[in-house]
């Protein structure tokens, strides 16, 4: 395996609202931003996240590119998912050996549509889809089943996620700033408005080295010592939603508990899903989980894992965390897990 | 920054709708659907899953050809309420989604569950298809589950007519007449209010009428929250009042004060109706108010609950 590292992050200052830019204007600042702070003009390999169901529209990703300038002819790939999930695209074009640097972004406007529904597209079509099975409602099964079997989803313990994850939004310049949560009417029972996270545009860019010339670019590289995937069943019958067991193995593989864990980004897009995900990853106590506010206090949807990632990264290149996890998911009710472990040291 | 106004409506969508085959596996399963019945398919250890797939999702194995009936009935095993339905859910009314395993079934079936109160729904409920009038080999062809029939409501009513009887009635005049009589026994020696023609205590018959006092003490109360017909408002206090010169306590309403500050000892007078009202009725007296005097010692009274 060749060591590769995060050497650079950068996010836009995420909207609730159509700020008035197209997706390739919104991208534009962010890979600047991430060329400045890399030093580098041009990737041994470019991949992006994103949804075409978002602009309704396909290969809407394809004028993405026009942010990004792909003449003279550039190595490029996308995939229709979170752009963590290119991110670990890119992490395995690096082990090839022959290329050294790779761009990774996404981006998203969920200003567009509504999410909750266009969601209902990714389901089963013969079984699910047809119900009408909306976003909200899925994951209201998820937290219901959670707080059967007392998973530390009761409602103390959610109000509290939000609370907190609200707070930190509120300090953290690139997230919506987000009241403390109120009210006591369900959305769709037992969640309640706030545990759903919120409609956000927004983009972000990483800037993966591998060996030498990440320690040539950063000073203490963000180096990506484990990182895996798992999925599990897509019909939420056959599966126990109350845990989260691909997200379990996708830490195993990765090795999360192979130290401690100062910090954790959670791709928790409702708050049900952290105490699900603290179990499944195996969180010590002591871990800070989502000091960004995280997704519940920006959602740039197929923006969201990856800025997890980011920032995760970002602790271990500015010296705060030593050792930091970094969570995304796809699919309904965590269908789909990648882990990864970013250590300012490298384990080989 | 370019004018907000500038926007349009862009639809996707595949007019009629999109075309899918469905496999042998699931289109056994919608076509058994479209007969009205349920079944799961058996995976080669063993387990029946329903709604079916074409592969066994523990091992990945192609599932066996052996289709079992399941249901139809089945039970909740996780739910979620939505009390405000979107234009695209299965009902149009508040509703709960729910994982239902059908009887025989190892996997849980998605569908909504038409229980018409969150209350009404609990881990374990027992539902029961509710199937549509045209059934096409759809999911829908099941329009929601309902819940097996667990009570019923049955009318009850009978009508009667009621006569006080004469010692009644002459407590009744005298409550016409703005006085409360009682009865003294003559062996017992105490007066009953009201009025009675025997001693419910010895059985002597009671000759004796007696006139007692307007004003009395309560012994003990009840504050009831649940609207009456003869109650001045909600919550209303009604009491054991022993009236000055009775030996027992007569049950009436409480008024003219906070249900809070009702209390055993408490010195109260009737509220009567004015003379031009009364009639031959308990409704002369509106109900007791406080006198203002100091309490009695409760544990002084006699005839107490």
């Amino acid at each position: 395996m060749r060591d590769v590292a995060v050497v650079a992050f950068a996010q836009t200052v995420h909207t609730g609202h159509d700020a008035g830019q197209n997706e390739a204007e919104m991208l534009r600042p962010v890979l600047d931003e991430v060329r400045r702070a890399s030093g580098l003009g041009s990737f041994g390999f470019t991949c992006s996240g994103s949804c075409d169901y978002l602009a309704g529209a396909p290969f809407s990703f394809v004028s993405a590119l026009d942010a990004l300038g792909a003449w003279p002819p550039i190595s490029e790939s996308h995939v229709e998912m979170d752009g963590a999930f290119a991110l670990y695209e890119a992490w395995v074009r690096l082990q090839h050996g022959d290329v050294d640097s790779a761009l990774v972004y996404g981006f998203g406007k969920s200003s567009m549509t509504d999410v909750r529904e266009v969601m209902t597209l990714q389901l089963d079509p013969y079984y699910l889809a047809p119900l009408g099975l909306d976003q909200v409602s899925f994951a209201a099964l998820q937290a219901s089943a959670a707080r059967s079997r007392g998973s530390g989803a009761d409602r103390a313990a959610l109000d509290e996620i939000v609370r907190r994850s609200r707070a930190d939004g509120r300090a953290n310049p690139y997230a919506l700033d987000l009241p403390d949560p109120s009210g006591e009417e369900d959305e769709v029972g037992p969640l309640r408005p706030y545990d759903v996270a919120p409609p956000t545009d927004g983009a972000a860019a990483v800037v993966l080295a591998a060996g030498d010339l990440a320690r040539e670019l950063a000073e203490r590289p963000a180096w990506i010592t484990g990182i895996a995937h798992r999925i599990e069943p897509h019909y939420l019958g056959m599966r126990d939603l109350s845990r989260s067991v691909s997200a379990a193995d996708a830490a195993r593989a990765a090795g999360v508990g192979k130290g401690p864990v100062d910090v954790a980004e959670l791709h928790t897009q409702f708050s049900h899903e952290e105490p699900i995900l603290r179990e499944a990853l195996g969180l010590p106590d002591g871990t800070v989980v989502n000091p960004s506010g995280g997704p519940l206090a920006a959602n740039p949807i197929m923006v969201t894992g990856l800025i997890r990632v980011g920032e995760a990264a970002r602790r271990i290149l500015d010296g705060s965390a030593n050792r930091a996890v970094a969570h995304a998911t796809s699919g309904p009710c965590l269908q789909h897990n990648l882990v990864a472990v970013l250590e300012a040291v490298e384990t080989r | 920054m370019p004018s907000e106004d500038l926007a349009a409506t862009h639809v996707l969508e595949f007019p009629g709708g999109y075309t899918r085959t469905t496999g042998p596996v699931i289109g056994r399963f919608l076509t058994e659907l479209r007969d009205r019945r349920l079944v799961g398919v058996r995976t080669a250890g063993g387990r029946v899953l329903v709604p079916p797939l074409e592969y066994d999702p523990d091992t990945g194995e192609p599932v066996t050809d052996e289709y079992v009936e399941v249901g139809p009935a089945g039970t909740v095993e996780s739910w979620a309420w939505v009390s405000s339905p979107r234009p695209g859910h299965p009902l149009d009314r508040p509703f709960a989604w729910a994982l239902i395993r059908l009887d025989g079934a190892d996997t849980a079936l998605v569908h909504a569950v038409d229980a018409g109160d969150p209350k009404a729904v609990q881990p374990g409920m027992r539902v029961r298809p509710r199937w549509r009038a045209e059934t096409s080999g759809h999911i829908t062809d099941i329009a929601c589950f309902q819940p097996e029939v667990t009570r019923i409501v049955a009318p009850v009513r009978a009508e009667y007519r009621v006569t006080p009887g004469k010692a009644l009635t002459r407590f009744l005049e005298g409550v016409r007449d703005g006085v409360f009589l009682g009865g003294r026994c003559p062996r017992c020696v105490k007066v009953y209010v009201p009025y009675r023609i025997s001693c419910p205590s010895c059985g002597t018959l009671i000759d004796e009428e007696v006139q007692v006092a307007d004003t009395g003490t309560i012994t003990t109360f009840a504050i009831n929250n649940l609207p009456d017909p003869r109650a001045p408002q909600v919550p209303f206090v009604s009491a054991y009042i022993l009236l000055d010169g009775a030996d027992t306590p007569m049950i009436a309403l409480v008024g003219d004060v906070p249900a809070q500050e009702v209390r055993q000892g408490m010195r109260v007078r009737a509220v009567w109706a004015p003379p031009e009202e009364r009639t031959l009725s308990m409704d002369n007296v509106r109900w007791f108010a406080p006198t203002g005097e100091p309490d009695a010692d409760p544990s002084e009274l006699e005839g107490g609950a």
